[in-house]
Parts: C-alpha cells; structure tokens; sequence
C-alpha cells in the first residue's frame, strides 16, 4: 500500500491538476468524503462545490461541479466539467450569477423559471464565491 | 514574345500573390499550434473517460443487466450521417476528401432512410445541392469552437436518438495525424459501440457506487458522447490548419518558381532588346562611315 494518494483532475478543455498528495475531500453528488490512501474502489458522481487536496500542510481548494470522480488502487481520478482554482475564478460574474438566481428563485422574476436550473446555478456562484474568497 | 514591361508586371502580380499566400502559410501555422495545444490539453479528459466506460460497462453488465439506451444496438435502417468540414477554403483537399469520403457512406447505406448534419460551410454547400435531407447544419463558429458547440451538437444526435428517429449515428470528418497528414476518417458515435469482449482487458474493478451503477452511467453516457464530439471537432480544426499550411506553403513555392521563370524570361527579353539597339548602332555609325567615305 502506498503512502500517498496520486490525484488527476481534468475537465474536458484541460487538465487542472496532477499531484501526488496525501489527502482529499470531493464534493460527492451524495455529499463530501474524504479519501485517504488505501481507500476503496470507488466511483461516485460529483455534486457542485469545493474540492480539497492537501500536500503535506498545504490545503489547496478548487470549485468543481459535476461530473465523476474515481478511486482505484491509490489513484484518484476526477472528472469534471468545470474545475477552477481560486484565482481563476471571476469573482464579479460569480456575484452577478448568484444575484440573478436568487431572484428567479424569490418568485419575483416575471420570466418562467426554471427551478432545477436556477438552483443549480445558485449552488454554483455560491460554491465559486466561497472558494474565491480563500485568497489572501 | 512579351513586352518587358508585359513580363515585369506579371512578376508583379505573381508577388503580390506569393505575399498573400505567404501570409496565410504564417497565421494558419499559428492557429495550428494553439489548436494542436488544445487537442493535448484535452485528451487526457477522455482517455479517462473512455477507461472509466471501459470499466463501468464491464462491472454494470455483470449486475442487473444496467442497460442503457444509448448503448442499445438496434436494427434500425435509419442512418444519420455528420460531416464536418472546414468554413473555408484554400487548404488543399482537405474538404474534398471528406465530402468524398461520406459520398461513399450514404451510397452504401440505405439512401431513403439517412439524413445529414451539415457542419462547415463547405459541406452545407454541397449537400445543400444534393437531394439528400439536411436535418442540421452548423457554421461560422470555428473561431470560437467551444465545448458548447459540441454539446450542442451530441445532445441533438442523442434526442433523435432516444426518440427513435434515427437507429445510427455516423460521423465522419478529418483526423489529425500530423502537420503534413490529415485523413478522412468515419466513426460510429451512436449507439456507443461495445469494445469487443475481453479487448478492454482490464480486471473488473469491485467499485462501490455512490449513487448506484445505472445512475452513475446515466451520467457517464451522455458527457462520452459530447467529448466524442468535442474531440472531433477539434481534430478537424488542427486538421484544416495543417492542410491549409501545407498548401500555402506550396503555392508559395510554386510562386517563387514562377518568378524565377518570368526573371530569366525578363532578363533574355531585355538583353536581346540591347542586342538589337546596338546592332542598330552600329548599322547606323556603319552607314555614316561609308557615306563619308564616298
């Protein structure tokens, strides 16, 4: 059994990362866990939010949202349509998203509204705001 | 024989077409390198797609039989075929070669039954001509292609697909090989085809699934297809700038060829010119010297 975890994300334009890292936590579709080496097969799908890796001390964040990720044999792959890194992420279309849903979520909006896609969008701009905020 | 001023105007203007030529060699080079940077950066997304399909495929059909739809082969004559071009021209036979090659697939299949998505304007404008049916057709966006461009397409082909409208889908378009190579290539894209039995190879992985398989290959199927598409899309692109590289490359040689000819013409042209001049020079002082003789 290895020690360390290697990790891949890619999205379908690039990939984002590829480490070798001792732990991390993925927004699962079913929730957060957490993946340790060792671990279990596994092969879940991805919800919306912040995925975290830690090498050594150092935590690194990124928003991802949907897609798959997979654990085999100390080896994680996830893939995502979207992944960013905190300075990637731009922070004022993020707040003009997240306004724009909350509105169309309040039932004020004289549009028709579609409510899966409007939440979606919402736990989007919300997961990227937070993730953005962890620069500084 | 040509005037000198005759040749040296054509020389003119063949320059001025070798600057042209010359011109697009360059920025389809460009192009080429970020295209052909984007290929890379994309391929390892759907390289772990694939093996992730791979598996899952294999270790669902174990279980309950988790078929899928889009996996479904049905026996269906309904072919839709898809053929991606270029918007423009000037890159050899790079459109040609794929217009050709889908010919060839719609004669084979059953041509009542197919129907065709039009990608590129080069391909609009010749399937446009032809009694086949355009159900489709997508252009001017190759400057911008996106990953959008591809959903778009893959969850049209996918709706018509689930909605039995057509039993097939076909793609065929440009594969990049290298910068000098592209070759027309055609794939299935749906149904997804199964890897033959054992070719995958892999043991069966023992996941646990988080929700369940069928859920997980809901998910999985749809997002294959559009980088399939995506993927395509891109091939193309890097194939059109490779092609059109090459082909500029070589009327710039075929015109610095011809300057060289229409030089030497010049130059035997204006030399004869001073032969005569001074042929007639020296008839003349000739004559002036007998008459004072006399």
């Amino acid at each position: 059994m290895a020690d360390r975890l290697s990790l891949e994300i890619a999205t379908p334009t690039r990939l984002v990362a590829a480490e070798t890292v001792d732990e991390i936590v993925i927004p699962g579709s079913q929730g957060y866990f957490g993946v340790l080496p060792g671990h279990a097969a596994f092969l879940t799908t991805l919800g919306i939010g912040e995925l975290m890796y830690r090498i050594g001390r150092d935590e690194h964040y990124l928003v991802v949202a949907n897609g798959f990720a997979e654990v085999r044999n100390d080896k994680v792959i996830v893939l995502a349509d979207t992944a960013e890194r905190p300075e990637e992420i731009d922070r004022a279309r993020a707040e003009r998203a997240r306004d724009r849903a909350e509105r169309r979520l309040s039932g004020r909006a004289d549009e028709e509204v579609d409510y899966q896609r409007a939440l979606a969008a919402l736990a989007r701009a919300l997961a990227r705001l937070l993730t953005a905020g962890r620069i500084r | 024989m040509a005037t000198l001023r005759d040749i040296q105007r054509r020389i003119r203007s063949v320059q001025s077409t070798q600057k042209i030529t010359r011109a697009m060699k360059l920025v389809a080079a460009a192009k080429l390198r970020r295209a052909q940077e984007r290929i890379l950066a994309a391929r390892p997304y759907a390289a772990k797609m694939g093996e992730l399909l791979g598996n899952l495929v294999t270790a669902a059909s174990g279980s309950d039989g988790a078929q899928h739809p889009l996996l479904e082969q049905r026996e269906g004559p309904r072919r839709q075929i898809v053929i991606i071009t270029a918007d423009k021209g000037l890159a050899g036979a790079f459109n040609s070669n794929v217009i050709r090659r889908a010919l060839d697939l719609i004669r084979q299949s059953n041509t009542t039954e197919v129907t065709l998505v039009v990608v590129g304007r080069k391909a609009r404008d010749f399937y446009r001509r032809r009694p086949w049916t355009i159900k489709r057709d997508m252009i001017a966006f190759w400057d911008r292609l996106a990953y959008s461009h591809a959903s778009e397409l893959a969850d049209y082909f996918m709706e018509q697909y689930l909605d039995g409208e057509v039993d097939e889908v076909h793609l065929v378009y440009n594969e990049f090989r290298s910068v000098a190579v592209q070759r027309p290539v055609r794939e299935q894209l749906l149904p997804i085809p199964r890897r033959a039995e054992g070719e995958s190879g892999a043991e069966a992985v023992d996941y646990l699934y988080e929700p369940n398989p069928k859920t997980i290959l809901d998910e999985l199927l749809p997002r294959h297809v559009r980088t399939q598409v995506f993927r395509a899309l891109m091939e193309s692109l890097a194939g059109e700038y490779g092609a059109r590289m090459t082909a500029m490359e070589a009327a710039t040689k075929n015109a610095k060829e011809m300057i060289d000819v229409l030089t030497i013409q010049y130059n035997k042209a204006r030399q004869e010119k001073i032969t005569k001049e001074l042929l007639d020079i020296v008839g003349g002082a000739e004559a002036l010297k007998q008459g004072a003789e006399a």
